[in-house]
């Protein structure tokens, strides 16, 4: 069987690299580190690969607002790199960081489905908690069942960290809100304590996002961008509750953050190669 | 000229900040009329007349805006509708990380830099209050709340002046005298020998400037110096360099010193040097048993092995004088500055963990001292410093201490630490090892050179006063720490350097020191050096401790590779002279030499300190227990105990760090049903797809040393070994820092029990070496602070001597073979039973029960070494064989708060009979309750593991004392049967939490 390709950023205050391309290898690809100014002095390309991912971590150290640095040196210097990857039917994934490099690039939600997008048309944004803080906690997610998105196939609920200071979704208007709903493109919402619906109460909230968005893809499905890091669940050990699903009989097998990069693994395989 | 490029939310969105602002006006100041804060970030840019507007528009528009909730404007204020405007800037020559950033992120989109040199991009805020204040109510908002003159400057102005014309000057730093080195003689009086030192501010004494003196008089030394145009005169770069290499914070002189300890019963011995004679001397006994302490107490951090392919360095600092004029400032250049010593150590470490641990005046205090800083701010400003510090630098904070007491109020004790992890091969050999060789070149890299940050290291040897001025005042700045950090990994396993090391306190003067000494000398051109801004003088580049640089040492051959590897990182590297073998400290300035020393004088010339010690026993001090000691409710008792400030909970400071980046996270801080319950320690496996882990604790409580500090010691030894064995870990393989932070043990006017003061540090080491031995633990690292002293206002403008508690941090790293069998402390199952490992004595000496009754007592707890090593093999056997639910340890208020945090940690109620509790003798339900004995443990087993748990635990002191109800209720029971304590276990994690909130 060919290869599944995988490019994880990094450099720049990027974070979470090691353990995204470790996540990505397990979920079978052949993951590598792949250092920005690389990318944008041509020693490396993105064509190489199927799959790009960008971390989360404190690209350019938040200065100005989350991500929006990065999202500029890519937009500028990587833009038609991107472009041409995404183009044609590639996957990308923004974790975190990541995601809000994404939104600031313009390049999510990418409401046309046309990936000669506009850049710097930003539709969408993620802006500071409301509790004003930083916070490290595992939140309940409820995966869209009528997304297009192929890295939550077969996903219907989820547990992971979020880690961030700004992770509050907000949109342009409620054009762009309505467009989302509409095209499926809220993958991820945060629920309430049992799961049963979306939530805007904090804690369950962590952010105070519209509509409890945590997650949204393109229209296509194969671009991705959520705040939860689900490489930070590839482990049945990293459930913060893990001695206690031991006791009662219900720990998994592995962790079930790496179900989203097994998707997206299983797509290339289907799909791309 | 300058330009301002404001960016404001959009009416409607919610200015996050700005409310929290709000809260805190309202909260911590008590100003009560507020009616809105909103917020504006503002671009300060320099450039040159020719750049027109739609330049500066595209600026705005692309680079600094975010057009969904934000928006922007050029040179035209959007501030509007306020009653004060509070503007908030960089004092010149701060670091402005956020500034720097923005002229990259301009030439990004432009490309092309429109900066000049000379100018810059600077940032500040702006503050826009509104409500019914009066301006002393905006001047103290601005100074207490949101400024800190220290690092910044403010204008306040309401809305009439504003509009009228308003002007933030720009933080450039112009020095206009030309850089001169200047040359002093020492052939003058002891009086004036001291006051040279006194107006260099280099704290030497009177012997060290005498033995300078002596050196630069010998005929033999004057001869070479004539060589290279130098003559008997010493030079400010050498005297600077002699105050920073010979300072306290570098030479730790008060641990080397010759101490007559008399032990309070009039007999005198000698000691030889504190560090020599206990910490070195036990450490090295270990070392010789245990093939796992690889490499101790020379590097920047200690190394043991992790396993057969990776060693871990760990590294403890202090950063508390800087921490007490800036907290924030303070906090995150010492979390981001400990990083660099396991970075530095060895050919360098990847940085894997930091904890901390903040001793503070209590926040809620009201006392008569009116410290320029309140606890409750500088608590909030050291914690927000690592949350930057560490979240920021991709490294999780998983574990820390908060410890209250209003002895710290002058000078807090800011703990950080920090391990990473290097190969145990690098390039074919060790990784722990590193050289560097005559003809080296002396590589810096990292930030640029400013003249923040000079006398750092001579500064946090001296006493806390107002004389300390911004230039000591580093910001540390994580993503240029980041990217250095990046790149020096690839360059090691590329082999581009032979030997690193960090420039920490003394900057280049002490890290090209240190790494010449492998060499024999050093020849530096400072003239080489990037600087900040033009105009430093020679001795100020030599010492100032600019953040986020590492020195390396580079071979010819390798230096091209390094500059394109650091360029493609974005990392300013620069070569700036070579190392030698002429045995001298050469140092010049555009090929003048200005400094010229023998590397012998420099490393080894300090004199050593004769200093005197006298115990006094707890009994000549007039400490007793107390007669009469009854608890008339002990449902209300217990709830106050877990409200107080040094047990309730932390979680709001757990959550703010991120605590499970890199994705090691196995055991986290919070624990329990709702992951809201802290845990005893941390486990992390840092190779992921290993089992491979660490569990990482430590232990501190001073209060005990107000009886004892042999004790104290030992007990914060074993509080941290019980948190590893706790989670799972075992004494087969736990390392430990020492920290201690001291008041001033050196005789002065208003110190009149100096020698009291160092005799508790005398007995601190012998309880160091004592059980340090006894467990099987070495000190790897260690770092000591011996100033904890300040001068304080109090509410009349008078100053007071404040002196912080003698305190001292264990910080402890357990290997752990299989992380899945770890435990956590929450109790998990109905039905389970309860049991107390360990016995309870009558030791309330010290404890949070007699605090709250007013009284200090003298049964201190007492750690037996013997017992508690075969308590700790039991329970890591008990571990390992899979017969434990959870295991707590006791701690601060005794079994009372284990028993109850196990409970409400696992959502479930508990049973408990306090007569079925292990005690010595039968003393009484309050002190089995509430005595803090050590070396106990609440554990929760299955009933059906209860024959092999009790048969593991074999001649242990243990009790099965109860069980586990799904009633959520805890039920305690009197050694006569009687109910005494029937709490209902939401409303008990309530009290706990109430304090903080989470």
């Amino acid at each position: 069987m060919k290869e599944v390709k995988a490019c994880v950023l990094y450099g720049f205050g990027i974070n979470c690299d090691y353990e995204t391309k470790f996540a990505l290898g397990k979920a079978g690809a052949n993951a590598e580190r792949v250092h920005i100014t690389d990318l944008i002095e041509g020693r490396r390309s993105l064509d190489e690969f199927h799959i790009l991912a960008i971390p989360g971590g404190f690209s350019f150290g938040d200065d100005i607002s989350a991500g929006k640095v990065l999202a500029n040196r890519i937009a500028y210097k990587l833009g038609e790199q991107t472009r041409a990857f995404v183009g044609s039917g590639k996957l990308l994934i923004g974790i975190c960081n990541g995601f809000q490099v994404l939104v600031k690039m313009g390049i999510l939600p990418c409401l046309s489905g046309d990936f000669a997008w506009q850049p710097y048309t930003q539709l969408v944004t993620l802006t500071y908690n409301d509790s004003g803080r930083f916070e490290d906690r595992w939140v309940n997610l409820l995966v869209n069942q009528n997304t297009p998105c192929v890295f939550t196939k077969s996903v219907e609920r989820l547990q992971l960290p979020v880690r961030h200071g700004e992770g509050k979704f907000l949109t342009l208007d409620n054009v762009v809100l309505q467009r989302l709903r509409e095209q499926g493109q809220i993958v991820l919402q945060y629920a309430d304590k049992n799961f049963r619906k979306p939530t805007m109460t904090y804690p369950y909230n962590p952010n105070g996002s519209i509509d409890a968005i945590a997650g949204i893809c393109d229209p296509s499905g194969r671009v991705f961008g959520l705040m939860p890091h689900p490489e930070a669940y590839w482990s049945p050990q990293n459930h913060p509750c893990w001695t206690r699903q031991k006791v009662e009989g219900n720990l998994p097998e592995e962790g079930l953050g790496l179900k989203i990069f097994r998707n997206a693994v299983e797509y290339v395989r289907g799909d791309l190669l | 000229m300058s330009h301002r490029i404001e960016v404001g939310f959009k009416e409607g969105v919610t200015d996050a900040e700005g409310e929290a602002i709000k809260r805190r006006i309202e909260g911590e100041l008590g100003i009560k009329k507020v009616e809105s804060v909103k917020t504006i970030k503002v671009y300060i840019i320099g450039v040159d007349e020719s750049v027109p507007r739609t330049t500066l528009e595209e600026i705005a528009n692309k680079v600094l805006l975010d057009p969904i909730i934000q928006v922007s404007s050029v040179d035209h204020p959007i501030a509007h509708d306020f009653s004060w405007l509070i503007e908030i800037g960089k004092k010149p020559g701060v670091a402005d990380p956020e500034g720097r950033t923005a002229e990259t992120a301009v030439e990004d989109v432009l490309g092309r830099s429109i900066v000049p040199p000379d100018k810059g991009i600077f940032t500040s805020k702006q503050y826009l209050i509104k409500g019914d204040l009066s301006r002393s109510d905006a001047e103290r908002i601005a100074a207490e709340l949101l400024g800190n003159k220290m690092i910044e400057q403010w204008q306040i102005v309401d809305e009439a002046a504003y509009h009228s014309g308003f002007e933030m000057p720009l933080p450039i730093v112009r020095i206009t005298d030309p850089p001169s080195v200047e040359r002093i003689n020492l052939n003058v009086s002891n009086v004036e020998l001291l006051n040279l030192s006194r107006q260099r501010s280099v704290a030497l004494n009177l012997k060290e400037m005498q033995t300078i003196r002596d050196y630069f008089l010998n005929p033999r030394v004057i001869e070479q110096r004539r060589i290279v145009g130098l003559d008997e005169r010493i030079t400010d770069c050498e005297i600077e360099l002699l105050g920073q290499t010979w300072s306290e914070h570098c030479k730790h002189k008060i641990f080397n010193a010759r101490i007559n300890y008399d032990n309070g019963s009039g007999n005198t011995d000698v000691i030889d040097s504190l560090f020599n004679t206990y910490i070195k001397s036990s450490t090295s006994k270990l070392q010789e048993k245990l093939d796992w302490v690889v490499s101790t107490l020379w590097d920047n951090a200690g190394v043991i092995k992790f396993n057969d392919d990776w060693l871990l360095a760990l590294k403890g600092e202090t950063h508390n004088s800087p921490s007490a004029k800036d907290p924030f400032g303070g906090a995150i250049t010492g979390i981001v500055g400990v990083y660099r010593d396991p970075m530095g150590t060895g050919m360098g470490a990847k940085i894997i963990y930091g904890t901390y641990a903040f001793c503070t005046g209590s926040p809620f205090y009201h006392g008569v001292l009116s410290p320029d800083i309140h606890p409750a701010r500088l608590l909030e400003g050291v914690r927000k410093g690592v949350e930057a510090g560490g979240n920021k630098s991709g490294v999780p904070t998983p574990f820390g201490h908060l410890f209250f007491d209003d002895g710290f109020i002058g000078k807090p004790a800011i703990y950080v630490l920090a391990a990473g992890l290097i190969p145990a091969e690098v390039n074919g050999k060790p990784g722990w090892e590193k050289k560097a060789d005559a003809g080296d070149l002396i590589v810096m890299c990292g930030g640029r050179i400013g003249i923040d940050g000079i006398h750092g290291a001579t500064q946090s040897s001296m006493e806390m006063s107002d004389q300390i001025s911004s230039e000591h005042v580093q910001i540390g700045d994580p993503f240029t720490q980041k990217k250095m950090h990046d790149f020096l990994l690839e360059a090691r396993d590329l082999g581009l350097y032979k030997a690193i090391t960090d420039n920490g306190a003394g900057g280049l003067s002490s890290s090209v020191g240190e790494m010449a000494r492998m060499s024999g000398g050093l020849e530096l051109h400072l003239d080489r050096a990037p600087l900040k801004y033009e105009g430093l003088k020679p001795w100020q580049i030599l010492v100032s401790e600019s953040q986020e640089r590492m020195t390396l040492a580079v071979s010819q051959e390798r230096i091209n590779e390094l500059t394109a590897l650091a360029r493609k990182h974005g990392v300013e590297i620069s070569v700036l002279g070579n190392f030698t073998s002429s045995g001298k400290f050469h140092v010049l300035y555009k090929n003048r030499t200005v400094a010229y020393l023998d590397m012998s004088f420099v490393h080894e010339g300090v004199p050593q300190m004769n200093l005197k010690a006298v115990w006094k026993t707890p009994e000549q001090r007039g400490l007793f227990e107390p007669i009469l000691f009854v608890v008339k409710n002990y449902g209300e008792t217990i709830k106050k105990m877990l409200a107080r400030e040094n047990i309730c909970s932390r979680e709001y400071v757990a959550r703010q760090f991120d605590h499970e980046v890199q994705g090691t996270s196995v055991i986290k801080p919070m624990v329990g049903k709702n992951s809201d319950v802290h845990s005893d320690a941390v486990v992390i496996r840092p190779l992921l797809g290993s089992d491979e882990g660490i569990a990482i604790s430590s232990g501190i409580n001073p209060h005990y040393g107000k009886i004892d500090t042999y004790h104290m010691a030992a007990l914060a030894l074993d509080e941290a070994i019980r948190r590893i064995i706790a989670v799972g870990g075992s004494l087969e393989q736990i390392a430990v820092n020492d920290n201690f932070c001291w008041p001033s043990p050196l005789i002065g006017e208003n110190n009149p029990d100096a020698e009291y003061k160092l005799a508790q540090l005398v007995r601190a080491n012998q309880a160091l070496y004592d059980y340090t031995l006894a467990f099987g633990t070495p000190c790897v690292s260690g770092k000591d602070s011996m100033s904890m002293d300040a001068l304080v206002k109090d509410k009349q403008g008078n100053k007071q001597r404040v002196s912080a508690l003698p305190t001292i941090q264990f910080s402890a790293v357990g290997k752990i073979d299989d992380v899945t069998k770890c435990v956590t402390m929450d109790a998990k199952k109905q039905g389970d039973l309860v049991y107390v490992v360990g016995l309870t004595k009558n030791e309330l000496g010290g404890s949070e029960i007699y605090d709250m009754i007013g009284e200090v007592g003298s049964n201190v707890p007492k750690v037996d070494a013997e017992k508690a090593k075969t308590i700790y093999n039991c329970m890591s056997e008990a571990v390992q064989m899979g017969l434990v639910h959870s295991i707590h340890g006791c701690y601060k208020g005794g079994l009372a708060v284990a028993l109850a945090q196990t409970s409400f940690a696992g959502g479930l109620g508990m049973v408990v009979d306090l007569d079925k509790v292990p005690t010595e003798s039968v003393f009484g339900n309050a002190r089995i309750l509430f005595s803090e004995s050590a070396s106990r443990f609440v554990v929760t087993v299955p009933k059906e593991k209860k024959e092999d748990f009790e048969r593991v635990m074999g001649k242990v002191d243990y009790g099965c004392v109860g069980y586990i109800t799904k009633k959520p209720v805890l039920k305690i029971k009197s050694v006569h049967g009687r109910t005494i304590i029937e709490e209902d276990i939401i409303s008990l994690k309530q009290a706990w939490q109430e304090p903080f909130g989470t």
